[in-house]
């Protein structure tokens, strides 16, 4: 009888959880009352400076090296400021007993790879050596926030611009129903419609929504207006159901970018 | 009836240019020159750590000559090589640039696996703190190829696809080199072995 050895190098790779907190353990490591006072931490942080940080712990990166599974996941999660990528992913693989901190390209100057190796190694490692792992954690976010904070950054946006670009969508909507009708009655269907589209992008642009998607609001009034009031009563029916949700949850990563920046360590 | 053949024509002559990749081609080569210089950059940061490390080194194991020369002798091949974008376009330039810049990687390597065994060494701040920056260069690397090779690959599928083929023909696009897997990451990751009886 003969052995083959099969060498399996694609490997199950460690599937990246969803980014539904700022603080995620996969490990049980940290009580409910410890998250949520993370959480917290971070949460204020980003509220006053706009910079996002978060947490992850999970039991094991194999099969790949820490490295890679973090670049993966601060590619999905993309934390940080969509221009400014000022995010921060703090990740312990615990039965691997590695650590690293993940850096945004925009906050590479306020934690270069040295300073987030010293984080690690006179920080996170000594506690995590007496098992200690909330400590070092919330030490290490500390850190993180001191060196953050002292970097200039645009400050960050207003928390309501969202709320009141929603909102306003449904009065867009309701508003464009009645005013295409009337328009397209009195100046015909494609003049309607223009008329129309240019007034709800004017509108939506005044009540500082973004220009680009003002005047994809107003193009997509001026074809509703086209369509007919038939065609936009159903789409109004069926347009606004999403959105909802909590009013205190979190938007998730803001869209930063991430080039692997950091440092890794173990204890 | 004229001008309707004539915007019929303008139509047909637009819609060529949209399907025949000609506008794929400029954004995947811009995306694949924005993601090679970002290699190039990294690069750049790993050769200026160089010279800070091997003199740190010198000054706790400067016996260690070996080691020392293979480091210098490798960082001053990939400082003299000349690195312009037309590297790209050049297989066989890109094969030279890939194996000095592998030969720089395994130096280091072996350098830092000798300062292992010099215990003053490792505790000098300065040697740790070059070291860390080194990593994280290191890491940098490893990320920016890998970002490079998915952007060569989209890239090379669309030159090579047929009909776009027909049109990189005709305007000279030809596909990109890309790293090989010689990813030290992926090396160094040891692939789980099954033993089965079959």
């Amino acid at each position: 009888m003969m052995l083959f050895a099969s060498f399996n190098v694609h490997a199950e790779l460690v599937p990246i959880p969803a980014l539904q907190h700022r603080v995620t353990d996969l490990t049980q490591t940290l009580s409910a009352q410890q998250q949520s006072a993370l959480e917290q931490k971070v949460a204020a942080f980003e509220q006053e400076k706009g910079s996002q940080i978060a947490v992850l712990i999970i039991p094991t990166t194999q099969p790949e090296v820490i490295e890679q599974y973090s670049i993966r996941v601060a590619e999905a999660w993309k934390l940080g400021r969509e221009k400014e990528d000022d995010g921060v992913l703090l990740l312990v693989a615990k039965d691997d007993r590695k650590m690293r901190i993940e850096v945004g390209y925009g906050l590479e100057g306020a934690i270069p790879d040295l300073i987030a190796k010293r984080v690690i190694t006179e920080i996170m490692a000594p506690s995590f050596k007496q098992g200690d792992f909330y400590g070092g954690i919330t030490k290490a976010v500390d850190a993180l926030i001191g060196l953050i904070a002292g970097e200039q950054l645009p400050a960050p946006a207003k928390h309501n611009n969202q709320s009141s670009f929603s909102d306003l969508l449904p009065l867009l909507l309701v508003g464009g129903l009645i005013l295409g009708s009337i328009l397209r009655a009195v100046f015909g269907d494609f003049f309607g419609g223009v008329l129309n589209g240019g007034i709800i992008a004017v509108l939506a642009w005044f009540f500082g929504v973004a220009l680009l998607i003002a005047l994809l609001l107003g193009i997509v009034a001026f074809i509703l207006t086209l369509i007919g009031s038939s065609g936009l009563g159903q789409l109004g029916g069926g347009g606004y159901s999403g959105g909802g949700g909590h009013s205190d949850s979190w938007s998730g990563g803001g869209g930063g970018d991430f080039g692997g920046g950091g440092a890794s360590g173990d204890w | 009836m004229k001008h309707l053949v004539l915007r019929f024509l303008a139509v047909l002559f637009v819609l060529s240019l949209t399907g025949c990749g000609y506008n794929t081609f400029q954004s995947l080569d811009e995306e694949s020159k924005a993601s090679w210089s970002e290699v190039l950059n990294q690069y750049q940061r790993r050769a200026d750590l160089v010279p800070n490390l091997v003199n740190v080194v010198k000054g706790y194991a400067s016996h260690e000559k070996e080691v020392l020369t293979q480091v210098a002798d490798a960082r001053s091949k990939v400082g003299s090589m000349q690195v312009t974008p037309e590297l790209l376009n050049d297989p066989e330039a890109f094969a030279k640039f890939q194996a000095a810049q592998g030969q720089l990687t395994s130096a280091l390597s072996r350098l830092l696996a000798v300062s292992e065994n010099y215990p003053n060494l490792k505790a000098d701040q300065g040697f740790r703190d070059l070291q860390a920056q080194l990593e994280g260069t290191e890491n940098r690397i490893t990320v920016a190829r890998n970002r490079y090779i998915e952007t060569i690959k989209n890239y090379n599928v669309a030159v090579r696809s047929f009909p776009n083929n027909l049109t990189a023909m005709a305007l000279g696009y030809k596909a990109k080199p890309s790293f090989t897997v010689e990813n030290e990451k992926a090396i160094s990751v040891a692939p789980t072995v099954n033993f089965e009886s079959k």
